[in-house]
């Protein structure tokens, strides 16, 4: 059945008008809104704006967390056939510009003071924004900007509508038609300005029912709402699922108390990109290693056990008797609380997508108990293209085409995706629409990979990004950038990684070293540094990234397509790369060509066999200030191996 | 941005403050209007702290009176002053570190719990509504002041920046009237400190409360206050808004020094 995201919301509220719809940890308190509590505030919000003048078909911009308010904002908004666009809430003022004026947007929603600031201070850049709701007054009392208002005296102008004429709102509501344009998600793209990808009601519910389909998900799903909003992956969980399903989803106090929440809540659906997961991995090495002698020696016995049997019984395989009697053990003494202190006791399904992850951290989480899978989507696709069946589970593949989703690859190796979810255009952009979508509705995901032996995708790369070395030992070979970058990544002291080798002799690479890891790691061998830029040019450190990197270097050299993408050099950069300084997007993936010109003089050095480079670059801060940082990099040299030939 | 300033709320008159030979405060005199930020400044020494402790009642000036919602008192005590409506933060804070943050907050209610040590001890009859409605107040301050990760954990372990948020929040628990802040931002970095001055223009701004600070960061004293006062050597040498104070030669000599 075909319908909207706030005819859902009504359906809801008339089926089950008391069950919670959201939660939000507030005073220490997780205060329900039940869901007819939410209708009826996304009918006072619709009437609101429509009284300030929203019209049909006309861009909203939504910028903060994840509040229930800013999603019932975004249901009034779609309820009068308006289309929001939820922006990143930690992105500079600069980077909203762009969305704002090629929608033309007048009206805007935002959390807090910040937010204002930051709309404020580009408003001369963006002449038809004239409206600006702000959900929390703190702070705001003496501002006296034109079409600045609260939240709540909209929801009070909207109430008063709504009470004088009564049956509007749901005349409103049915104007809409499945295939109206329902969101709009900007892009963080790599390169140039970001794109506008538009979706319908129709797209979206269609992947979110899939979805949902295929892991079973039911009513009473419980949620965190963590990521933001303007991502396409929280907005499919805390939002079209959300309201397909009609389970709870929760709103963490504060971004610093997401752990202390996740706890609390105990979610039963989670998703959250690799670097969360390591995140969690690594709190907890490090409180083992703090922990006494005889705690650290159960809790390390207990996990090699995980390790050998944990994956196999999530795979539904069965294990010997005295295996399954140990890990019942293991299960009672470690396993059960650590699920617990992560606040995974309950979790049926947890994704992880959006990077490749590593082997070893994947294996941690499948190995305790936790039904840990991935899957593969972008926003192009309302997420879901491809999905790992419960007992079919593995690091380097993405997962099964599910129902809906037709899947081929091009002869460049590129992989094309057909569903009901794809993209309905980029927003006035029609040449960018040509080049992904092909007139028989083919959708080209510009990523490389493959369909393996069992079905499963199998991603390598960018494919405008995989390259050939020039010249040397490896003529000719491919060279993928990414799969090299993540190989490194997957080791804990790693953070980021940029490779670099298309067109050149040999692959080298820029890395960051994981500044908690690297500093526990220093601590524990009394080694001292001053900060990041001490630590990272330590020749321990050095010597410790040196071997990470051949280790990888020995895994690639079996490989039959990427033995030539071995790492010959490597240096450590002085700064961690930071998206305020445009080294990263905003969800966090390296700008390899951006970074290149910025370090010019470093990837020269890489190849011209310098031993050290001085290098000096601008900062900026949060607030806008910038500052410059400058230090003399030293060099690594690597040990490569020839290429295992297959069929020798 | 405009804020109304109301009457003067305390008047300090002449206050001369000794210990034995040392004279910490000669006959100062300044006072402090309703909602004002007025900071304290002047170099090591000055008797910067020494004024605060006589206007909080730890110190007995032996001269001079201090009024206060137009009551004068020869000097103050402790008890009644904190029942006025007066809190403060210490420079060396002074929490209970093996205590929750929520702990140390709830003991800032302390003067505004009614029911007796028996019923609370019990969590009884009203004893229980009462820690509820504390409760509350309690966590809009804990909010205001964003520190919702560490109700749970002992204040000893968190960073010092944090600490001396937990300190004001405490301050803030008594819901003053007057607030007094000895060197909210000492030891801090810009970061915390800019942090800091965000929390306590919210505090003038939100709650209308009255902020008497101690400060030695003069880019911050500056930025936030309202008016100024000036002490040298124990006595007052300058007094007016930042700009008078800025270019007030006496304050230039103290700060700066003069060539001879």
């Amino acid at each position: 059945m075909q319908t909207t995201f706030p005819q859902l919301l009504i359906k809801h509220a008339a089926e089950r008008p008391d069950a919670p719809a959201m939660r939000e940890k507030e005073y220490g308190i997780w205060q329900a809104h039940s869901w007819a509590a939410l209708g009826k505030l996304v009918e006072h919000i619709a009437c609101g704006l429509h009284q300030s003048g929203l019209k049909r078909g006309e861009h909203m911009v939504l910028v903060g967390g994840n509040r229930p308010r800013l999603y019932a904002t975004m249901l009034a908004a779609q309820s009068l056939g308006a289309i929001p666009i939820p922006l990143y809430q930690d992105a500079v003022g600069a980077e909203c510009v762009f969305p704002i004026n090629n929608a033309d947007v007048r009206f805007a929603m935002v959390e807090d003071q910040e937010q204002v600031d930051k709309l404020l201070d580009i408003r001369t850049s963006c002449p038809t924004l004239e409206h600006l709701f702000f959900d929390e007054p703190r702070g705001l009392r003496n501002y006296s900007e034109p079409g600045l208002m609260a939240l709540d005296q909209l929801i009070e102008s909207g109430k008063t509508f709504a009470n004088s004429q009564p049956g509007w709102y749901a005349a409103e509501v049915a104007k809409a038609s499945p295939n109206d344009v329902a969101a709009m998600f900007f892009t963080s793209g790599t390169t140039g300005n970001p794109k506008g990808v538009v979706h319908t009601h129709n797209t979206l519910l269609d992947r979110a029912r899939a979805g949902a389909d295929f892991d079973k998900l039911t009513s009473n799903e419980e949620v965190l709402a963590y990521l933001p909003p303007a991502w396409i992956g929280q907005n499919i969980f805390s939002y079209a699922q959300w309201l397909a399903c009609g389970y709870v989803v929760n709103c963490p106090e504060s971004a610093s108390t997401v752990m202390i929440d996740l706890k609390e809540v105990g979610p039963t659906y989670y998703f959250a990109p690799p670097r969360v997961f390591e995140g969690m991995l690594t709190t907890v090495m490090i409180r083992m290693e703090d922990a006494g002698s005889i705690k650290r020696g159960i809790f390390n016995y207990f996990m090699t056990v995980a390790k050998r049997v944990g994956p196999a019984r999530m795979d539904g395989k069965s294990t010997g008797a005295l295996k399954t009697l140990l890990y019942a053990i293991g299960n009672l003494l470690v396993y059960g609380p650590l699920r617990n202190t992560l606040g995974f006791s309950r979790v049926r399904v947890a994704y992880t997508a959006g990077e490749a992850i590593g082997p070893d951290l994947f294996t941690f989480y499948r190995s305790i108990g936790i039904n840990m899978k991935q899957l593969y989507g972008s926003t192009e696709t309302a997420v879901f293209v491809c999905l790992q069946p419960d007992n079919e589970a593995r690091a380097d593949t993405v997962g099964v085409p599910i129902a809906g989703v037709q899947i081929k690859v091009a002869d460049n190796g590129e992989i094309m995706v057909k569903s009901a979810g794809l993209l309905k255009e980029y927003y006035k952009n029609p040449t960018a629409t040509a080049e992904v979508l092909t007139a028989d509705g083919w959708y080209h995901t510009s990523d490389a990979g493959f369909i393996d032996a069992s079905g499963h995708l199998k991603i390598i790369d960018r494919v405008k990004d995989v390259g050939r070395i020039k010249g040397g030992a490896n003529d000719g070979a491919m060279f993928a950038p990414k799969y090299v970058e993540n190989k490194l990544k997957f080791f804990p002291y790693i953070k980021e990684v940029v490779a670099y080798g298309d067109g050149r002799d040999q692959a080298c690479v820029f890395i960051n070293i994981d500044f908690d890891a690297v500093g526990n790691w220093a601590e524990r061998r009394n080694l001292p540094y001053a900060g990041y830029a001490d630590l990272a040019q330590k020749p321990e450190v050095y010597q410790l990234i040196k071997e990470c990197v051949e280790k990888v270097n020995a895994d690639l050299q079996v490989d039959t397509l990427l033995a030539g993408s071995q790492v010959s050099r490597f240096l450590i950069l002085h700064k961690e790369l930071d998206a305020d300084d445009g080294e990263l997007t905003r969800t966090n993936k390296v700008r390899r060509g951006f970074i290149g010109d910025k370090y010019q003089p470093l990837i020269d050095a890489l190849y011209n066999g310098k031993t050290e480079q001085f290098i000096e670059t601008v900062v900026k801060f949060e607030d806008g200030r910038s500052g410059s940082v400058s230090a003399t990099l030293k060099i690594g040299d690597c040990k490569t191996f020839a290429a295992v030939k297959a069929a020798a | 941005m405009t804020k109304k300033i109301g009457d003067v709320i305390l008047d300090v008159q002449n206050i001369s403050l000794a210990f034995g030979g040392v004279k910490a405060l000669q006959d100062v005199s300044f006072n402090v209007k309703e909602h004002e930020i007025r900071a304290i400044i002047g170099p090591n020494g000055a008797g910067k702290s020494s004024m605060l402790n006589c206007i909080n009642g730890v110190y007995q000036p032996q001269q001079g009176s201090i009024t206060f919602k137009g009551k004068t008192f020869k000097h103050m005590n402790s008890h009644q002053v904190a029942v006025m409506g007066v809190a403060r933060t210490f420079q060396n804070l002074a929490l209970f570190k093996g205590m929750s943050v929520l702990d140390n907050i709830m003991a800032g209610r302390n003067l505004k719990i009614k029911s007796n040590l028996l019923l609370q001890a019990l969590r009884i009859g009203p004893a229980e509504k009462e820690e509820i409605m504390h409760r509350e107040a309690v966590e809009k301050i804990i909010d205001f002041l964003e520190i919702q990760a560490y109700r749970k954990t002992p204040v000893g372990m968190l960073p010092y920046g944090l600490q001396k948020r937990v300190d004001l929040a405490r301050a803030l628990a008594m819901e003053p009237q007057v607030l007094l802040l000895d060197e909210p931002m000492a030891g801090m970095n810009v970061e915390e400190k800019q942090d800091m001055c965000r929390f306590v223009l919210d505090v003038n701004d939100e709650f209308g409360t009255t902020v008497v600070l101690i400060e030695h960061d003069m880019g911050v004293v500056m930025d936030i206050s309202d008016r100024v006062v000036v002490l040298d050597y124990g006595k007052k040498i300058g007094d007016g808004t930042p700009t008078e104070v800025r270019s007030n030669p006496d304050v230039i000599k103290a700060y700066l020094g003069t060539s001879h």
